[in-house]
């Protein structure tokens, strides 16, 4: 199935959860916010969220630095 | 004074801000609306660098600067606006130098001080706009909860290895805020900081430009600024992206049902705060 996930076409074999797809990524899910389609998740929601065919995803890691 | 009361522009200032007056966008109602204006940074640092040599160079009239570190040799691969001789100084002294060298127009108002719960509101009040280049997590949120009470426009940047975001936020108007997107700073250990990290040494300079360029076009309302959007630049592949970030009915602070009242001190290490929030709060309006 097909998606987009930070602007980019990714390819998965089939729905995925996000905690999985994040662990694929080596992503610490406590580090980031997860939009899909444009509705932001609260930290609670991502153990049940899952991506699926078409969804449009961001990823977008806290930053703090700034020194 | 001219007819309409404001002091007309020295010959000087005819010749140093000539590329500007000439703009039709800025012309001179603007030049003196930007000398008329003052801008608090938070950091004299990577981002805060960039930013306030273009805003001084712009004639920013008033500038106002919040660090309360000394120039470090570390420093100054990015750090531009403190050199080799200045290592030792307080940041906020070198930093008044060296603006002061560029535009003798502007005023600099050092703030060696940490911003907390107890002196933020304080520190940004005299400001029409704040700009946030720290380098950790529980100031970034005392700016963005401080800010959000006082109805002052925000410009946020952050930065991380080669990667770096920006963000115009102005919540009293009902268009979201840094915890619309990250309700809450992250655990301990969660996120590295640039210390633990690196950071490239030019990445602070993108970005904090840009910060400088939102600013002034927040200051002289023109053009259409980066508000309800988080701006994504990748450095290694030169990308830019942009990911809606509009108030988010859930959002602790500016959403429907607000469970932050008050500013917090988060501690350093970005988990917990130091003391149970209703201890910390300092409870606004």
């Amino acid at each position: 199935m097909k998606l987009t996930v930070n602007g980019k076409p990714v390819e998965l074999a089939g729905p995925t959860p996000l905690l999985d797809y994040l662990a694929g990524l080596r992503v610490d899910p406590r580090s980031v916010a997860v939009e899909i389609n444009d509705r932001i998740l609260e930290r609670e929601e991502f153990a049940r969220a899952a991506l699926r065919e078409g969804d449009v995803v961001e990823v977008v890691r806290m930053v703090g630095g700034g020194l | 004074m001219s007819e309409n009361g404001f002091r007309p522009f020295t010959p000087d200032q005819v010749s140093r801000y000539a590329r500007h007056l000439i703009l039709p966008e800025v012309g001179g109602a603007g030049q003196r609306k930007l000398l008329n204006s003052s801008v608090l940074l938070l950091g004299a640092g990577g981002l805060g660098s960039p930013a306030a040599l273009y805003l001084a160079a712009a004639g920013v009239g008033t500038l106002g600067i919040v660090d309360f570190d000394e120039v470090d040799a570390s420093n100054l691969q990015r750090q531009i606006l403190h050199g080799t001789a200045d290592v030792g100084k307080p940041k906020t002294q070198s930093a008044a130098e060296t603006l002061q060298s560029i535009n003798p127009d502007v005023k600099v108002i050092e703030h060696r001080l940490h911003v907390n719960s107890e002196n933020a509101l304080q520190v940004f009040e005299p400001y029409d706009l704040i700009i946030d280049g720290t380098d950790n997590f529980p100031t970034r949120y005392l700016a963005n909860d401080a800010a959000f009470f006082l109805k002052k426009p925000l410009v946020h940047g952050a930065i991380y290895r080669f990667e770096g975001q920006m963000a115009d936020f102005t919540p009293a108007a009902g268009t979201g805020c840094y915890r619309c997107l990250f309700a809450t700073p992250p655990p301990p250990g969660a996120v590295p900081s640039c210390a633990e990290a690196g950071v490239f040494g030019v990445l602070p300079g993108i970005i904090g430009s840009m910060m400088a360029f939102e600013t002034i076009k927040l200051l002289l309302e023109i053009g259409e600024p980066l508000i309800g959007k988080l701006l994504i630049f990748e450095g290694m592949d030169m990308s830019f992206r942009k990911v809606n970030l509009r108030r988010n009915a859930r959002c602790p602070l500016c959403g429907d049902e607000p469970t932050v009242h008050g500013l917090i001190d988060y501690e350093a290490f970005c988990g917990a705060p130091a003391v149970e929030p209703s201890e910390a709060t300092v409870q606004v309006g």
